[in-house]
């Protein structure tokens, strides 16, 4: 099977990027390999890990699981394009204040996905651990643990995590 | 008479400091392996042997080369030859042999990662199949006593007559506890750029040793190490995994030199990582303690079996900790190893005390039961004096304060010793206890570079490594207070080859050895050249010898305790709180040191509960080979963790007065857990993971 091409548009972190990329190429390998945005990480390459998590217009979702060509004109959001300028996005700033993270390869991908989830959340999502599944959701910390527990983290940093994430979210 | 190493006064260290490579992470811009920007990079994909044990007849490679994209098939018929294949995991494409399946037999380079995959997949291998055998067990008849055992310790000690002191001791435990293989899995898999260019060799490499790698790779190639440079600023974790060179690391290199010029990029995939990069080895320990009806041990014995690969051994050092732990008269301690068709086992956090005080701590556990005795209770009463193994004073111990301070924190007064007792809204509830140690590291070979610069800024150079240990900030703070200048005038440089050369990260040692050497070279500057140093004044300093480690035992000490709830009706089982109080020394960073007494904590909650590589015997090979079985923990499995340490001042250990802090939580916690499960619900567990079939039968 030789390699097939394609033209393919993607917004990413605001910009305007277009290229030719074989269509076998996964999201996370057209941000990394070819965008050189290496924010998003490679952790497992088959959806079991949440490292590769990214805002696909507006969704968290992982990037290693969505193949490029499938999302021509999607709008992207990293984790390089969460800061405004030198201003850290709330959730930046916490994790760092809380030392959410350790070895920080899991970090872009437990931020794209909190950042995803506070908009669920907000949307009254309900979760695996909500009582009422109508009632808005009240982010305690075993909610966040719940809906966090796409992006795993080796360092154990959840400890860490969950408080980062419950600061900015009350 | 050499004299106890002069102490830094603490004034940076000791603040809990915000990790200073926190905001390159939490934006994505620090720059693992793997990232670092490259123009035309190629890309390696391994080719794995398929069968466990036996030698390649015929490798056909004519698909793979002919797809567009391909620049090159290594196969051991035209890969370069090795200059030095003593490492029998490195000296890979030397012959047709395969010691295990999973093995390097190849590698496709080609213009993008899904051409190298590609072609990967369309190289064709006949074998001269042989039998494998990939299981260890009791009695196999391989097992064998090594020279030594990881850390150079000894293989096997005799103190006194264990079996005379156990036929005549008032109550004894004879049990038998087992570890199984366990993967490292850092996050981010083994990954290593490699560039040949004008017989000089550049590695980016995920890696705990920059200088470690280098003395690796070099001589296997024939190069001088100043022909290498190794590059690594940032790492993913590694636990261990990442101390050691691994096969991967050298295809790269061959096929970089393969292609002169052109970077060459290769990162393993999870799934290969269970094949080529390290793992625990399991562990069978046969456990025997004596003691006379009050709980004083008489005899402790360990028999501690573990598998090793056919082309490389590594003992786990499992028993060691049984040498030093608590008093006896009585002691034997032995290490026995198997050669199997499996792959090599390395360092995982921890080795030897992790799996050792698992079984240990349980027998513990058991004896305290047979005794009537508190567990609590039972180990003070069996606190050494001295270190019972060299009968040298302990620099400082503070096991007994660690675990006085950890019954109070998670109210141990309300534990029913009666197992079963507890229920509460269909669960039943256990607490356990078990203890932590692990040693004071003190490698030679590190050295620091301290450069004055302009505005009264300093520039401290050290090939060291940040795996998310926290080393960038809490070297900062030591050398700030070296140096008796503010941490925001020092500018640390680690993670190359071209900074001075550093000891490996590994063994909770890196804040010993590279602080030392800082230290060392901090105060050099300053006798040297005074408060004022001209801009551009250096001075060198080394990790030096510590007379002290010569005249006393010196160890971290720890308590953990956990609460265990396992379902009444369906066995489902959980450690909603977790206690884990520490005597380590001084602290450089109270943020950072929480992070990996937490992070070791649920490691160790992960092996107690969830991890097992399990080894499909027909094939040879780990079957839950990924994330989706191999489970870890997830931010949903943990429950509380109650992180604290006691203000522990030692004189002796280093000009810091710190000990590591990187290992020692992953010590006790499964034990901990085990021992819970028991008090909860009368089901003794000696073999992990602790899962709920255990409590169904
Ligand atoms: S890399 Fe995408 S989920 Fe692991
Ligand atoms: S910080 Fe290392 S994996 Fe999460």
């Amino acid at each position: 099977m030789d390699a097939v091409e394609v033209e393919v548009s993607l917004r990413v972190d605001g910009r305007q990027r277009r290229l030719t990329l074989d269509t076998r190429t996964s999201l996370l390998d057209a941000l990394r390999e070819r965008l050189g945005v290496t924010g998003p990480k490679k952790g497992c390459d088959h959806g079991q890990c949440g490292a590769c998590t990214i805002l696909l217009d507006g969704r968290r979702v992982n990037s290693c699981l969505a193949l490029a060509v499938a999302h021509d004109e999607a709008e992207i959001t990293t984790v390089e394009g969460l800061a405004d300028g030198d201003t850290l996005h709330p959730l930046q700033e916490s994790f760092v204040r809380h030392d959410g993270f350790q070895c920080g390869y899991c970090t872009p991908g437990q931020i794209c996905s909190a950042v995803g989830m506070l908009t669920e959340a907000e949307a009254g999502w309900p979760s695996a651990v909500s009582a009422d599944l109508t009632a808005p959701v009240e982010l305690t910390d075993a909610e966040i643990s719940e809906r966090m527990s796409g992006n795993l983290c080796r360092c154990g940093a959840y400890a860490g995590i969950v408080p980062a994430i419950a600061e900015v979210a009350r | 008479m050499t004299t106890t190493e002069q102490r830094l006064t603490p004034r940076a260290m000791g603040v809990p400091l915000d990790r200073l490579d926190g905001p390159a992470k939490v934006t994505g811009t620090a720059r693992y392996a793997f990232e670092h920007p490259q123009t035309q990079p190629l890309y390696l994909h391994p080719v794995q042997a398929t069968v466990a044990a036996g030698r390649i007849t015929a490798i056909e490679t004519g698909a793979a080369e002919a797809v567009p994209g391909v620049l090159a098939v290594l196969t051991h018929l035209n890969a370069p030859r090795l200059a030095d294949t003593s490492d029998g995991e490195l000296a890979i494409l030397q012959s047709g042999g395969v010691a295990f399946r999973g093995q390097i037999i190849g590698g496709v380079v080609a213009t993008s990662p899904e051409t190298a995959r590609h072609a990967a997949s369309l190289v064709r291998t006949a074998y001269d199949e042989q039998p494998h055998d990939v299981v260890l067990r009791a009695g196999h008849e391989g097992l064998y006593a090594p020279d030594s055992v990881n850390g150079g310790y000894d293989t096997d000690q005799v103190q006194g007559d264990v079996e005379a002191a156990l036929a005549s001791a008032d109550v004894t435990v004879d049990q038998t506890y087992t570890t199984p293989t366990l993967h490292n899995n850092p996050m981010e898999p083994h990954s290593t750029i490699a560039v040949w260019d004008d017989g000089q060799l550049t590695l980016y490499d995920s890696t705990q040793g920059v200088h470690m790698v280098r003395k690796s790779v070099a001589p296997l190639f024939g190069l001088d190490p100043e022909q290498v440079r190794v590059i690594s600023p940032h790492v993913g974790g590694g636990f261990g995994s990442k101390g050691n060179a691994h096969a991967h690391v050298v295809l790269a290199a061959m096929a970089a030199r393969q292609l002169p010029g052109r970077p060459v990029k290769l990162a393993l995939t999870r799934q290969q990582m269970f094949f080529l990069a390290g793992y625990r080895t399991p562990t069978l320990q046969r456990v025997r303690l004596g003691a006379d009806r009050d709980g004083r041990f008489s005899a402790i014995s360990v028999e501690a079996i573990s598998q090793t690969a056919r082309i490389k051994e590594f003992t786990e050092q499992t028993a060691v900790a049984a040498r030093m732990m608590y008093a006896a008269p009585n002691r034997r301690t032995t290490h026995r190893v198997t050669r199997l068709d499996v792959p090599v086992p390395s360092w995982m956090r921890a080795p030897g005390e992790c799996p050792g005080m698992f079984a240990a701590e349980v027998a513990m556990d058991e004896l305290a039961e047979a005794c009537g005795l508190d567990p609590v209770e039972l180990r003070v009463r069996n606190e050494p004096e001295t270190d019972p193994e060299t009968g040298h004073p302990f620099s400082s111990r503070n096991l007994v304060a660690c675990l006085r301070e950890g019954a109070r924190r998670i109210g141990w007064e309300r534990r029913d010793p009666t197992p079963g007792a507890r229920r509460e809204n269909g669960a039943l509830v256990g607490l356990g206890v078990s203890a932590s140690v692990y040693p004071v590291f003190r490698m030679p070979g590190s050295a620091a570079r301290v450069r004055a610069e302009a505005g009264g800024r300093y520039t401290v150079s050290i090939g060291a490594a940040d795996l998310g240990t926290g080393t960038w900030t809490a070297l900062t703070q030591i050398a700030a207070d070296a140096l008796e200048v503010p941490v925001e005038h020092v500018d640390l440089r680690i993670g190359d080859t071209a900074l001075p050369p550093a000891t490996v990260a590994g063994g909770s040692s890196g804040i010993t050895c590279w602080g030392s050497a800082i230290v060392h070279a901090a105060r050099e500057l300053r006798g040297q050249h005074g408060r004022s140093p001209a801009e551009g004044a250096e001075a060198v300093g080394e990790t030096g010898d510590n007379p002290d480690t010569e005249r006393y035992a010196m160890y971290a000490f720890g308590a953990q305790f956990a609460e265990v709830r396992v379902d009444a009706d369906t066995g489902e089982v959980r450690a909603p709180r977790l206690v884990g109080v520490f005597a380590a020394g001084r602290i450089i960073n109270p943020k950072t040191a929480r992070s990996q007494l937490l992070g070791g904590m649920t490691m160790g909650l992960s092996m107690a509960l969830y991890e097992q590589s399990h080894v499909d015997p027909s094939i040879g090979q780990v079957a839950n080979h990924d994330f989706a079985e191999y489970h870890i923990a997830t931010n949903a499995d943990i429950g509380s963790l109650d992180v604290s340490w006691l203000d522990e001042d030692d004189p002796h250990v280093n000009a810091m007065g710190s000990k590591g802090i990187g290992e020692i939580g992953i010590v006790g916690t499964a034990a901990a857990v085990a021992n819970a499960a028991y008090n909860a619900t009368g089901v003794r567990i000696r073999d992990l993971p602790v899962t709920l079939d255990a409590f169904l039968s």
